[in-house]
């Protein structure tokens, strides 16, 4: 799946495309397909995200989205050195799917 | 130290208030991105991994109690409880909000300290010795020179749009602590045979993608044409340096690609035209500076005895003291690489106390090495178990400067977006190795450094034991050099081979500490070793 990720205006957090808005938790992303650059272009006229890009992505067997690169499974949760500033979502094994 | 006068304040608080400007523009959506990016990057702030990033400058690495407070209070403020200090003497955050950057930055101003010139292709930050004006070995203080070429670099126009970034460093004794001839502009404080003070040149160095040690171009520029030639440097730069390639823009390929004689001629027929246009600043200017940076009001008759009965103390003046130029006195280094810890990184507490430490023990002084710690340049030797004591109890007491512990380590791929392998894991497994094994004190002097990427921040290159991070099809890899050193004997470590997976890495640099142990000689550090005995001994150990 084709996912989309950028980054809020104001605030710089990583945010992901859930289909109408961004949201900060990766479990909300949604597969953007065909319409990812489209949908980028737009959003980011809208000043609704900062320098958003389509990224390649899959579903685990729970549901999860994961980010096939490394560098945007950091991006999703934080720094894998400071547990106390990552993202808590829903999934008790987060963190274990980053490296 | 250094105030701004009204000048400075004033190009300093109006650049403020443009950013505030600038910002409230973007937000509106009356500057697109690709508008705003090259303004907010001439402000220093960047778009990182997961927020963004402002990079602060401290000049010369040199910081008041007040401005240490304030870098403090910043990392409370604005971001997420922390700073990071870098390996070029600066210091970064990692969660910085747009919307609140142009009052951070005013915050910034109140103290003498701007994030100007941190990013884009310009002069950087004036790097320096951690020691100026307290260690016995420098015939003068190279803080004075470094100040006059930041005012010179500061809004220079006609170098705010180089082919590349450019970084220059500024030393005045022979023992090389700034990894000097690894800038662009490498500046040697000298006297000459008339006891004149004047600048040794060395042009072309870096570390990156293509690491070249610079050339000495001039042994003896007289002091009253610092800049002048300085000038001349970057203008032979300027007009010929590449601009077709980013990977070939910085001064060293220029350099190399002249060739040193004729880069050098064409630095000194611009250096004589120069000497015509009476470009150079009135040496009273000069004399001006220097009065900031006399020497504190130092104690006389001070006792050079400690009490050495506290084991805990004791290897920390060991290891993390050096001799003053003034009796009863040291420099005391604070290591911010606790076992296990992330380099470089300080909380807003550990700064506070480092803070204060400086205003009661040090002259109202600290400093940022780019080892990535904080030197104390004067404490009475009679407050050291004081400052010890103080250390401890905050999580700064490590006893391990320049041990295989003191690792320099970029941020990595945990937090930086050009990075391709994180940095700090593997910089906190090794620590945790070498200290749960015990054999960190046997070592001695071993400087390990790591970079997540080919762009070096990590000074990988100038590692007695060097550490590459790599993306080998989506996974960390991490590649091990030999034989580098940004000291004196400057010199470029060379590759072993394959490269190793996170565990592995860590394994491999154990096996070449190894390597050292069974074959060194009386006296001898891993880097002497390594150059006697060759790296084929130690591949031969790494790869079995």
């Amino acid at each position: 799946m084709k996912i989309l990720t950028g980054n809020d205006l104001k605030s710089g957090a990583v945010t992901w495309w859930t289909g109408y808005d961004w949201s900060i938790h990766v479990e909300d992303a949604v597969d953007a397909g065909d319409e990812a650059d489209a949908i980028a272009a737009r959003e980011e006229g809208a000043r609704r995200v900062n320098a958003p890009y389509a990224i390649d992505a899959e579903r685990d067997a729970n549901g999860g989205v994961r980010p096939a690169h490394i560098k945007d499974r950091i991006r999703a949760l934080g720094p894998t050195v400071r547990p106390d500033l990552t993202l808590k979502p829903a999934d008790p094994e987060a963190g274990n799917w980053v490296i | 130290m250094y105030r701004y006068d009204h000048y400075d304040q004033a190009m300093v608080d109006s650049r403020v208030e443009e950013f505030r400007d600038q910002t409230r523009r973007r937000l509106e959506g009356k500057l697109s991105e690709d508008q705003f990016k090259p303004l907010r990057l001439q402000n220093g702030l960047y778009l990182q991994l997961h927020a963004y990033m402002l990079r602060v400058a401290i000049p010369y690495g040199t910081l008041s109690g007040a401005q240490m407070h304030a870098l403090a209070d910043i990392a409370g403020k604005y971001d997420r409880g922390y700073g990071h200090f870098t390996t070029r003497q600066n210091i970064q955050y990692n969660w910085i909000k747009l919307e609140e950057a142009p009052d951070l930055l005013a915050d910034l101003a109140r103290v003498e300290m701007h994030a100007i010139q941190t990013s884009g292709n310009c002069i950087r930050n004036i790097s320096s010795d951690q020691y100026a004006g307290a260690i016995a070995d420098e015939i003068i203080d190279p803080r004075p020179y470094a100040e006059l070429l930041r005012q010179w670099s500061s809004f220079h126009p006609e170098f705010l749009a180089l082919p590349r970034k450019f970084k220059i460093a500024v030393i005045a004794s022979q023992t090389d602590r700034a990894a000097m001839k690894l800038h662009d502009i490498g500046i040697r404080m000298v006297r000459n045979d008339a006891g004149e003070i004047g600048a040794a040149f060395y042009v072309g160095g870096g570390m990156g993608r293509t690491p070249m040690i610079a050339p000495c171009i001039r042994e003896f520029v007289p002091v009253d044409q610092l800049i002048t030639y300085s000038e001349a440097c970057l203008r032979v730069y300027n007009r010929y340096g590449r601009r077709d390639n980013k990977y070939k823009a910085r001064i060293k390929i220029l350099v190399h690609e002249l060739g040193r004689e004729e880069y050098t001629r064409q630095v000194e027929e611009e250096f004589a035209h120069l000497l015509t246009q009476g470009i150079e600043p009135p040496l009273a200017e000069l004399k001006r500076i220097a009065t900031f940076f006399a020497d504190p009001p130092f104690e006389t008759g001070l006792a050079d005895d400690v009490d050495r009965s506290d084991p805990g103390f004791a290897l920390w003046l060991d290891r993390n003291t050096l001799p003053h130029k003034q009796p009863g006195y040291a420099i005391a280094v604070i290591s911010l690489k606790p076992v296990g810890g992330i380099p470089g990184d300080a909380s807003v507490e550990q700064m506070h106390l480092m803070a204060d430490l400086a205003t009661r023990y040090s002259f109202d002084e600290c400093r940022v090495t780019h080892a990535q710690n904080i030197v104390l340049p004067h404490v009475r030797k009679a407050d050291l178990f004081a400052i010890w004591q103080q250390l401890e109890a905050a999580g700064l007491g490590a006893a391990n400067l320049d041990t295989v512990e003191d690792i320099i380590a970029c941020p990595g791929l945990d937090y930086c977006s050009l990075a391709n392998a994180r940095s700090i894991p593997v910089a906190q497994k090794i620590s945790r190795r070498f200290a749960d094994t015990g054999k960190t004190a046997e070592l001695g002097e071993l400087k390990l450094k790591i970079s997540g990427c080919i762009n070096a921040c990590g000074h990988h290159h100038a590692g007695h034991i060097g550490i590459l991070g790599v993306d080998r099809k989506g996974t960390e890899n991490y590649q091990l050099l030999l034989g580098g050193s940004e000291g004196d004997d400057t010199s470029l470590g060379k590759i072993t081979g394959p490269g190793f997976d996170e565990d592995g890495i860590v394994d491999a640099v154990e096996r070449a500490t190894d390597v050292y142990l069974a074959r060194r000689q009386e006296g001898e550090r891993f880097l002497d070793t390594y150059r006697r005995v060759g790296i084929d001994a130690f591949k031969e150990a790494i790869y079995g």
